[in-house]
């Protein structure tokens, strides 16, 4: 099925053409409204002029998160401040989050997105779509939402944990589609299971993303539950959720090329890489009012390929994403960064800035375990001091990243020293 | 009359006390009480041993967290009521206690006693005719 099947569908040639003139039409937004990319083009004597195709794009420079964050809270946004309509927020690097800006179009193009994405799926006015992605300031919840409502469907807006609740409603009220995070589905599947309830479920679809996952774990949540689980791929900055989602074939995310630019580069140089060449995704904005970016660093690692599918679609598609090529986790579909940690423990005087980083798996649910160590002056010989302190850090902890770890004390100068690169993070679950 | 414990900080991982004891008694360091604070994932070990400074210095060359910690080592005798009588002058004397361990032998036993004023503690104790065991019966000569 398809909601916009001219554009899905719709021959490269043509497409290109439409990329060119919106990317020409988008690069002097920037150039007039936005200071930091006037810079940037001075600096490398562009002129928005100059770049004519989307051939050209590479002689542009990248953009990174940091550049969101040093330019916290609107630096980047093209628009006046009456323009914009919606702000949401994510982690990022250090303790400031990264923002993004919708104008009332850039949401009508989100929910056109999602729109797309659930009617590729098979979802229509007939469903009853569960979004169990968390509502706020993250772009999950919200961005499911509107596109589900889109497609006429009949939405539950529950927002993430809460299993009985979940289980409950989808019983109730027949849900057909379950939109989550894998690691979550996996677990209401699980449950589902365990209480006996599965004869009373409905679901046929699940729309899942906001965290890798693998085959593996396609294959397990379509076994437990008897569903159908398509893969939904996209990140705030570019706009959320519906940057690229998976069709029937389940062999690669659709790229909604005639908004969002993909290209695969080597992350060392910034050449950009062969079709099929795994590398790091980078993409550009061209029809983004508030925030429109320019060869936006991902730090996801993937492959392209511009083959047509056996769906019927032209758009590029993604391969899975294998890796980072940053330290970024993600965490129960919550993005962190080691050094969040760091900022933590520097803050507080009874540690040391050494600690180890555990993630792992259990029951399908990820697991993060933070070993701190405390400062040698700081250590007491009364339990109920340390105690305090493992509170106090987990407190501190958990405000930053937006997750309970489990803290862990472990003796002064037991942590591993590094003299090159440190290894803080070992991640066991296997992606 | 104060006596020096040692505090070590220990991971609950197997095989990290025999180390500790290792290490002490390679250098002939004589453990007169022990016990162990045991929390989820680590404990505190204290102890009273023959020669705490020189268990201090070995065992923090070889990277242990160890402080010493100034405790008190109350005789009292090893017959019912014996301990009651000496809790209650320091409780009627608003002494708190923050931990203590005790061992007994024939006649006697032994309660090390860890409050925020030992000096305090062992004067008022001693004012009520409670022995405490000095240095000399505990530290080994060198």
């Amino acid at each position: 099925m398809f909601w916009n099947k001219e554009i899905e569908c719709i021959n490269r040639d043509e497409l290109e053409t439409l990329q060119s003139q919106r990317l020409q039409f988008m690069l002097h937004r920037m150039y007039n409204n936005v200071p930091f990319y006037r810079k940037k083009f001075d600096e490398l004597g562009i002129k928005p002029e100059d770049i004519t195709s989307v051939k050209q794009l590479s002689q542009l420079p990248f953009t990174y998160k940091t550049d969101l964050r040093d330019n916290y809270p609107f630096g980047l946004c093209a628009v006046p401040q009456q323009q914009i309509v919606r702000l949401h927020a994510s982690s990022g690097t250090t303790g400031k989050p990264t923002v993004v800006a919708y104008t009332q179009h850039d949401l009508d193009v989100w929910s056109e997105v999602i729109a797309r994405s659930f009617t590729m799926a098979g979802v229509g006015n007939a469903d009853t779509v569960q979004v169990a992605y968390g509502y706020g300031l993250f772009t999950g919840g919200l961005g499911a939402h509107y596109g589900a409502e889109k497609v006429g469907a009949s939405v539950i807006p529950i927002s993430g944990g809460n299993t009985k609740k979940q289980l409950q409603l989808m019983q109730d009220f027949a849900s057909t589609v379950i939109a989550c995070t894998p690691s979550y589905a996996a677990f209401l599947g699980e449950t589902i299971v365990s209480e006996g309830i599965l004869n009373n479920i409905k679901l046929r679809v699940g729309v899942f993303g906001a965290e890798p996952w693998t085959e593996e774990m396609r294959q397990y949540i379509q076994n437990t539950i008897n569903i159908k689980a398509y893969n939904i791929y996209g990140l705030s900055e570019i706009i959320g959720p519906g940057v690229s989602m998976e069709c029937e074939c389940q062999n690669g995310s659709h790229i909604y090329e005639d908004h969002f630019i993909p290209e695969i580069i080597n992350p060392e140089t910034g050449e950009v890489l062969p079709e099929g060449e795994l590398g790091e995704l980078v993409f550009t904005t061209i029809t983004k009012e508030a925030l429109p970016l320019l060869r936006y660093r991902t730090r996801d690692l993937c492959t392209l390929t511009y083959e047509q599918c056996a769906c019927g679609r032209t758009l590029a598609r993604m391969g899975r994403i294998v890796g980072r090529s940053d330290d970024m986790l993600i965490v129960r579909g919550v993005n962190m960064f080691p050094s969040q940690v760091e900022t933590v423990l520097l803050e507080l005087s009874e540690t040391t800035p050494h600690y180890a980083i555990i993630v792992d798996r259990e029951n399908n649910l990820d697991t993060l375990e933070i070993h701190v160590e405390i400062s040698e002056q700081y250590w007491t010989d009364e339990m109920k001091e340390l105690d305090a302190m493992k509170k106090k850090i987990t407190h501190a902890l958990s405000n930053i990243l937006g997750l309970n770890p489990a803290v862990k004390l472990v003796e002064p100068n037991s942590m591993q020293r590094f003299e090159g690169k440190a290894q803080r993070v070992t991640d066991r679950r296997k992606l | 009359m104060i006596i020096k414990q040692l505090s070590i900080f220990l991971e609950n991982k197997l095989g990290r006390l025999t180390e500790l004891t290792k290490v002490l008694a390679e250098n002939d360091i004589n453990i007169s009480a022990f016990s162990i604070a045991e929390g989820t994932d680590y404990g505190i070990i204290r102890c009273v041993v023959g020669r705490p400074e020189l268990a201090y210095k070995v065992l923090r060359d070889l990277h242990f967290s160890v402080t010493i910690t100034d405790v008190a080592c109350l005789v009292v005798p090893n017959q019912p009521g014996g301990l009651h009588t000496a809790l209650e002058i320091l409780s009627k004397n608003n002494i708190a206690i923050d931990y203590m361990y005790a061992f007994a032998s024939a006649h006697n036993a032994v309660v090390v006693i860890r409050s925020e004023s030992t000096p305090k503690l062992i004067e008022v104790l001693q004012q009520h005719n409670f022995d405490m065991l000095c240095c000399e019966k505990i530290y080994q000569n060198h």
